[in-house]
This record gives C-alpha cells, structure tokens and sequence, in this order.
C-alpha cells in the first residue's frame, strides 16, 4: 500500500487532496493539501468555518467532484465517477415534492434496481425505525422539517450502504429535533455497522457523535488538527456534562480561537 | 407531597374534546360562508353590470347600432346560433391546431436549447428577435403564401403562441436545484432516468404555466389570422357584421370569442390538474395564476 496510515487498510483514503475553482472575482483556493484515512466504520467529522471548503470535500468524497489535484480512493480502488454506493445527505432534504416519504425512499430502490417488494417492506421498516410508521403515504409538504430530513435519511439507508456522507444534515432544524436525529442517527449506525463522513459547523454535535474529528482552517481549507475521541458509546445526553467532552469540546474551541474564527472581546 | 398536583377539572371549564368540536363548527360555517361568497360576488356583480347596461341604453335611447342592449345582443346570438356556431367551430379547428403545433415544436425546440448549449447560443437571439416583430404584420405574407384556407391561420396562432411554451419550458428544465442532480448522480441515475424521472416532473409547474399563456395567444392569432384574409370563423365574422353594421351580431361575435377563450384556458388547467398533484400546482402559485 502507498499510505503510511497506521491502519491496515483505509477504507476512503484522500492524499494530499486540493481544489481550485475559477470564480467572478479569480481563482478561489478551496482546499489545500488534505489527506485523511478512515476505517470503514468509523464516524469521522469535519469541522471548521463557513467557507473552509467541507462542502466542496464532500463533493470529492462522493466522487461529484473531481479534485484539482491529489488522489481519492476507496478500498484501494481511485474514485473516477460518482460513488453509488454511499447514501448522501444533504443540508436540505432534496425530496421530490410529486412523491410520498415511501416513494422518495424508493427513488434509491429504483436507481439501484433493487426487488420492488422486499425493497418497499425496507423502507416501511426504515421509516418505522425513525418515527415516521403513519407518514408513510404524506407528500413532503405535509412533514416537518425535522420529518422530511429523517425521510432524506431512510433514502440514503434502504441499500445498506457501507458509508453516509451527511453535509451539515441537521443545520436547519430546531434544537431539540437535532438532538433527537443525532441520537437516532448514532443507533441506526452503530446497529448497521455503518461509517460516516460528517460535515458540520457544531462542535458539540461533532464531539458527541465521532470517532475522529477534523478541524479545518479558514480558506484555504487545511486540517488544523486532527482530535480523536474516545468517548464509550453508546454516547448519551448526560455524557455532554462530563468533563472530557468539555475538555473536549473546548479543545476546538481553543483552536478556532487561535486561528480567529472565533474572537472574544 | 408531590410538587406538581394535577390541576383538577372544573366543572365550569369545559373539556378539550368539546372546545375542539366548538371550533371545528365555527371554522367549517366560516368556510360554507366563504365559498359561497367567492361564487356569488362575481356573479352579483356581473348581473348588476348588465343591468346597468340594459336600463342605460332603454333609459338614453341609444341606438343600436352603437351600443345595443345585452337583451338585444342575446336575441341576436339566438337568431344567428347556425352562423356562430359555424363560425366558432372553425375558429376552434384554428385554435386548437395553432395550439398543438406549438406544443409539437416548441417543447422539443425547448428540449434541444436545454440539452445542447451551442444551439441555445445560436437559436435564442433569433427566437427572441421574433418575437419583437410584430406577427401581425406577417399576416399578409402568409395569405401569399398559403392562401385563404385554414394554414395561414393556424400558423399565425402557432407564430404568436408557441414563445412561451418554448421559454417556460427551457427555464423549467434549467431551473432545478443542482442538489436534485447530485442526489441523481450519487445514486446512479443515468442520464435518460435522471430526465423523466427527476428534471421533466420538477419542470412540469413551469410548462403548463407556458400551455396556459399559449392557449390564451392562440385565440388571439385565430383572429388575427380571420382579419387579414379569411373566409369563415367567427373572426371573419366580426368583420362582416362590422362592414354591415350590424353592431349586435358584432357582440354576439365577441361573447363566442370569449366563450371559446375561457373554455380552451379551463381545457389546459384541467390537463394540468389531471397531470400534477395539486399540492405543486399551489407551490407554483403566481407563475402560472388560475381562474
């Protein structure tokens, strides 16, 4: 293997990654010199600024973007197309407004060609496993925000990917709803035995769901610090008081602080 | 003794079923009440506004020939029901041919700016550039070319009514968040699959709102087309009334016009209901509009 990583394989493995983009006003440096190695079931997340480029790497990591420089691989192999493996999230929910939660989770049944009745006995469980067991048949429009989010998510599970790519998945949504989804998403991966890349600009969230997280700088996004975390798991709501996650928490902190994302007057 | 004592029931308060029975009473009277106004209002003002009209014209006299009165114009459409309805029928034929022509080549003509940029670049300026000449000066070319009979008119309803279906249609298809296609992409969607299944269905609000502008354009070009070199159709009609004078068979010309005009416009927003959910036909609400 051409990686010094200290596992024996990495699953999605990123070397010296960097993206340049022509923009209105020139070229924009989006990202410089990443690499990063996971395990196939680890729960990695990226945190940094607004603008440091974690959207733009997930877009590389799922193979819709093609980086400017450096080498993506997954299991060994280089990514050259999009990875139809993966379920993707995104910030927004992306439903198709003509379709029910049932049908919007069959959409990636019927792109992968999965068997139409075993598929559809999938989603009605996937949904059940998040609360949604009497919306099956509601258009989006008809379902929260906090709803329509967890209907993005089923879509992303029902052909059992090996890794979610989740882009600031709950940003939008009120407090105690993402509260909610983040313990219902470290159950549903932890029981699927499933890896995640997740992009967010919350620390606490980060700290409370990963294995690793990564801080990036402003742009140019570079990896500041690369923070393991051995909380147990499961995590629960009352391991947010204990001191290591503060410890934890604040050890971001201190370095977005160092970095002037972050002022205190 | 605990802290939180259950506040224990009145009897002066009634129970949370009653309130909520109490208040879907109210709100569904609310609602009789508001659907009845929205039929009767226009109505009411309609009538009055024929009244008006009727009394105005007995009460000053005016001659018919300048104003007659809605009574008279209905005895006109009575006495001449076989030349209208023969007039509208062609009429129809020119409508509803203009109006399929436009769909015919103005949604693939839409399809091929969208799919292929180099022939936007080159056939949008022109396309727009038509639409600044005035079509009706084209008319007159048109009965050179193909004469009296119904062509020229269902290509001058074709001429002015298959711009919007072209542009709405276009921009439709254009108009997509890119998330959708990157959900598409991810998931493995071919190009063909990605089109029907995801782009053409998000578009759909925006088409039919340029189907219903286009319906509205073809009757405008029927009549237009009638006007310069026709022989029947109840626009060649108008211009024989007028040449005569005869002001109430003008009128009655127009009612069957407009007749003709909404029918055609209920005809595509019916298509339209039949083809999305309503549910996205109100999330559109304001591009397209509904009567």
């Amino acid at each position: 293997m051409t990686s010094p990583s200290p596992d024996p394989a990495p699953y999605l493995d990123l070397q010296s990654v960097a993206k340049v983009y022509a923009s209105r006003d020139g070229m924009v440096r989006a990202l410089d010199q990443i690499s990063l190695a996971g395990r196939r079931d680890a729960f990695i997340s990226i945190v940094g600024p607004s603008g440091c480029g974690k959207s733009t790497l997930m877009m590389i990591a799922a193979g819709l973007m093609a980086p400017s420089s450096g080498r993506v691989a997954v299991d060994g192999k280089a990514v050259t197309a999009p990875r139809t493996e993966i379920g993707i999230v995104f910030q927004s929910p992306v439903l198709l407004e003509w379709r029910t939660a049932l049908g919007n989770v069959m959409l990636q049944a019927e792109a992968k060609r999965l068997a139409r009745g075993a598929a559809e006995r999938r989603a009605r469980d996937l949904l059940a496993a998040v609360g949604l067991e009497d919306f099956e048949d509601k258009y989006p429009h008809e379902l929260s925000g906090g709803m329509r989010q967890r209907v993005s998510i089923c879509r992303a599970l029902i052909h059992d990917p090996p890794q979610l790519l989740m882009d600031e998945p709950f940003g939008a949504l009120d407090a105690l709803t993402r509260d909610q989804l983040v313990l219902d998403l470290q159950r549903i991966c932890h029981e699927r035995r499933i890896g995640v890349l997740f992009i967010t600009h919350s620390v606490a969230e980060a700290v409370f769901l990963s294995d690793q997280v990564i801080v990036m700088t402003p742009r140019p996004g570079r990896i500041d610090r690369t923070i393991d975390i051995d909380l147990p798991r499961p995590r629960t709501i009352a391991m947010r008081e204990t001191p290591e996650f503060a410890r934890l928490n604040r050890e971001i902190l201190d370095l977005f602080l160092a970095r002037g994302v972050l002022r205190e007057h | 003794m605990s802290e939180t004592e259950p506040i224990a029931p009145t009897s002066a308060a009634p129970r949370i079923e009653e309130v909520e029975a109490s208040v879907a009473r109210s709100r569904a009277a609310r609602a009789a009440r508001a659907r009845l106004a929205a039929v009767l209002a226009p109505v009411a003002v309609v009538v009055a506004l024929l009244a008006l009209w009727e009394a105005g014209t007995r009460l000053f006299a005016v001659p018919a020939f300048l104003l007659p009165a809605p009574s008279a114009i209905v005895l006109a459409m009575a006495n001449n029901a076989a030349l209208l309805a023969a007039g509208a029928w062609v009429t129809t034929l020119e409508i509803l041919l203009g109006f399929l022509l436009s769909i015919a080549v103005g949604i693939p003509l839409a399809l091929m700016i969208f799919l292929w940029p180099p022939f936007a670049r080159a056939v949008l300026p022109l396309l727009i550039s038509s639409q600044a000449m005035p079509k009706v000066a084209i008319a007159p070319l048109f009965l050179v070319w193909f004469g009296f009979g119904l062509v020229p008119k269902v290509l001058i309803a074709f001429l002015i009514a298959f711009f919007p279906v072209v542009i709405n249609t276009a921009v439709g298809l254009a108009a997509i968040e890119p998330e959708k296609i990157h959900l598409a992409r991810s998931m493995g969607f071919g190009a063909v699959d990605t089109f029907f299944k995801i782009r053409l269905p998000d578009a759909l609000p925006a088409i039919f709102a340029g189907l219903k502008i286009s319906i509205t354009l073809a009757v405008v070009g029927a009549v237009v087309g009638e006007f310069v070199g026709g022989d029947a159709g109840l626009g060649y009609l108008l211009m024989v009334a007028n040449g005569q004078m005869d002001t109430q068979l003008l009128f009655a010309g127009i009612v069957c016009l407009t007749i003709l005009g909404v029918v055609f416009y209920l005809l595509v927003e019916l298509a339209e209901r039949l083809v999305i959910p309503r549910h996205i036909i109100n999330r559109d609400r304001g591009t397209g509009g509904s009567l």
